[in-house]
């Protein structure tokens, strides 16, 4: 099953968690969906009007359009187990 | 007392935002604290959202203060459809840009949490939904909802701290809603953060009754009233009834009004009622205490004035049947909009209840007199001192507006003059009571005034009859044997009449031997003066006679001499 992960990230700026979050999910991404997501980040400093749409409270958030259903992942991503928990990801190699 | 000082303090007291919530500004005294955060705290359905989206409509509509809620719980058509029940089109506000309401959803089941954030997402949020409608205003109901969404309390309590900060920095005025927890206000004790208005709601239930009641717990930086107030939730909205200053100084008039009853004026001084007095009529059962409520009504209003009556035993309909059988329509007067019937059974709500819904009747109808028909049905959702503290604060607020009330109040048949009255009587300007009175086996009514400020009152027992004509108090009838009443009363009139023929009678035969003797007497008197007549001229002819002899003896005797001279 070939699908595109759709991710956005929501930020406040450049924070160090913000950072830290993109960091982490690039990190993730290119691990366990190689080739097959998209990242949007999302700075609500400038676009605040998107915050409401998709229902962002905290920063940084994380929230996977696709597939659905919609997942959040709220938080820094530091806990990597947590991350791919919460968005349904198959690890591609057993975690050491 | 303070007043001076006080009102050189106003300019530099709070500046305050009206919550145009009908009679919360009268507590506060000019509205929550402008700029500044208020928590509103209270169990589950005490009103708080209701309260909070009061505050925001208000602000759009009345005061030109765009606003912002916040909704954690509540979807926006949600909201807008509790809002038209209360005759608000939040939808239209929301169109006009007057109103924004943002949606906040949070479900834990939706969201993992990983490593550090901060809610600066709903601080952007909130900030953009302000800054877009040029918010005066802001509502977060129920912002506790985050502590169940997320995880990790520390941030969030931090998190917090900073929102409410950042409130106050932004100069919106802004409620916080929170659920009761136990032993704290809240549950998760946002108490601690909002420390300048705090507004605790509350719904009792006693004796099956709910009240739901408002409390100002704390006002940082001004006076407010800080007793319990109840509140009333009804198609108009919340509507809180601000107990009266009980500072005894309104103005009192001199001007009477008519009892409707004239021999009942009568027995005040002639002039009935002062304006803006407190009547209580008091009685046994079957008495006639409506009849005399529905007369001083009918008297109200044909001096084309308003006149609004409580009724806790009848419906309107019986009323007014009622009073067509002793020859009273009060149906025109309903008709014209003068009289106005509120009927309903005291225990449907609990007293603090039944105040406000006179306070806000008499409001809206402007009345110039009230009646309460009958006051002691209250007991039945209250002990008298509650009673008595109600009828206190309807009286102040009443006398305030210069509106004469009459109550009426049940007594007991073994005690007529008793403990209920005598409750209350302290706090009425006028008593009246009705009484029955049995004797010769049968009940008649009496009525008397027991007291009557500020003017003389009779002091007897009158007897009062409600007859096809109407109501009549009778001139005492005083017998041998103190007042006569009912049918004693009539049969002591039938003796008095018969005494009087009896009487008349003999004095026309007295006169008539009078007559008679009189007859007699001329008879007599006319006989003696013949009699008299008779042995006078007897007497007089005598001495003529008399006369006549001496005169023929001298006549002869002066012959013989001369005859013996010639000799």
């Amino acid at each position: 099953m070939e699908q595109t992960w759709e991710l956005k990230l929501y930020i406040a700026g450049k924070t160090l968690k913000s950072e830290t979050a993109l960091r982490n999910l690039e990190k993730y991404c290119n691990e366990h969906l190689q080739g097959r997501y998209k990242i949007e980040v999302i700075d609500l400093l400038k676009k605040p009007q998107l915050a409401e749409g998709d229902q962002i409270f905290a920063v940084p958030t994380l929230v996977r359009k696709v597939p659905v259903p919609i997942r959040k992942i709220i938080g820094d991503l530091s806990n990597e187990e947590k991350v791919l928990v919460g968005l349904n990801i198959v690890p591609v190699k057993k975690l050491a | 007392m303070k007043g001076p000082s006080k009102q050189k303090f106003i300019p530099a007291s709070l500046p305050k935002t009206l919550t145009g919530i009908n009679g919360l500004d009268e507590i506060t005294e000019g509205g929550l604290p402008e700029g500044r955060p208020t928590l509103i705290c209270g169990e589950a359905g005490t009103g708080k959202t209701l309260f909070s989206i009061e505050f925001i409509i208000n602000g759009a509509t009345k005061f030109d203060e765009p606003g912002v809620f916040v909704a954690f719980e509540e979807k926006t058509h949600e909201l807008a459809t509790n809002v038209a029940s209360l005759g608000f089109d939040l939808n239209k506000l929301i169109e006009e840009k007057k109103i924004r309401v943002d949606h906040v959803h949070i479900d834990r089941s939706e969201i993992e949490e990983t490593g550090e954030y901060d809610l600066e997402g709903l601080f952007i949020r909130l900030g953009y939904a302000i800054d877009s409608i040029g918010a005066k205003r802001v509502v977060l109901d129920t912002i506790e909802n985050l502590f169940s969404g997320l995880e990790n309390e520390g941030i969030l309590r931090a998190e917090l701290r900073r929102l409410f900060v950042w409130l106050k920095n932004k100069g919106v005025t802004a409620i916080i809603t929170g659920e009761r927890g136990e032993g704290k206000l809240t549950r998760q004790g946002l108490e601690e953060y909002v420390s300048d208005c705090v507004i605790v709601l509350d719904h009792r239930i006693q004796n099956q009754i709910s009240t739901r009641r408002l409390r100002v717990m704390k006002y940082r930086g001004s006076v407010h009233g800080t007793n319990e107030y109840p509140f009333l939730i009804d198609e108009n909205g919340i509507s809180v009834l601000p107990v009266t200053s009980l500072k005894l100084n309104h103005s009192v008039s001199t001007k009477t009004v008519s009892s409707g009853v004239p021999s009942l004026d009568e027995m005040l001084s002639g002039k009935g009622f002062y304006k803006g007095s407190s009547i209580l009529v008091s009685g046994t059962a079957g008495t006639g205490k409506t009849s005399i409520a529905a007369n001083f009504a009918r008297a109200t209003c044909e001096r084309k004035e308003r006149c609004l009556f409580f009724a806790f035993e009848e419906s309107p309909g019986q009323i007014l049947r009622n009073m067509k059988s002793i020859n009273m329509d009060l149906e025109p007067y309903v008709k014209k909009g003068l009289l106005k019937f509120y009927a309903s059974r005291p225990t449907v709500y609990g007293l603090e209840m039944h105040l406000v819904v006179f306070y806000k009747m008499i409001k809206e109808f402007k009345p110039s007199a009230v009646i309460l028909d009958p006051i002691t049905n209250l007991v039945t959702v209250g002990d008298q001192n509650e009673v008595k503290s109600i009828l206190i604060r309807l009286l102040d607020f009443l006398q305030q507006e210069q509106i004469t009330v009459m109550f009426t109040a049940l007594s007991q048949l073994s005690n007529p003059t008793g403990n209920q009255e005598e409750n209350i009587s302290s706090l009425v300007d006028v008593w009246i009571a009705v009484q029955d009175i049995e004797l010769n086996g049968e009940r008649n009514r009496g009525i008397y005034v027991l007291k009557s400020r500020g003017m003389k009152c009779s002091n007897q027992v009158r007897e009062f009859k409600i007859t096809d004509e109407g109501i009549k108090v009778l001139e005492v009838l005083i017998g041998p044997d103190g007042i006569i009443i009912g049918s004693a009363r009539d049969a002591y009139e039938l003796e008095m009449a018969k005494d009087e023929v009896l009487r008349k009678h003999a004095v026309a035969r007295k006169n008539k031997e009078i007559d008679r003797k009189k007859t007699i007497l001329d008879n007599k008197i006319k006989s003696l003066t013949s009699k008299f007549e008779m042995d006078k001229e007897k007497l007089s002819s005598k001495e003529k006679e008399e006369q006549l002899a001496k005169e023929v003896t001298d006549k002869n005797r002066k012959k013989m001499m001369q005859g013996r001279k010639k000799k």
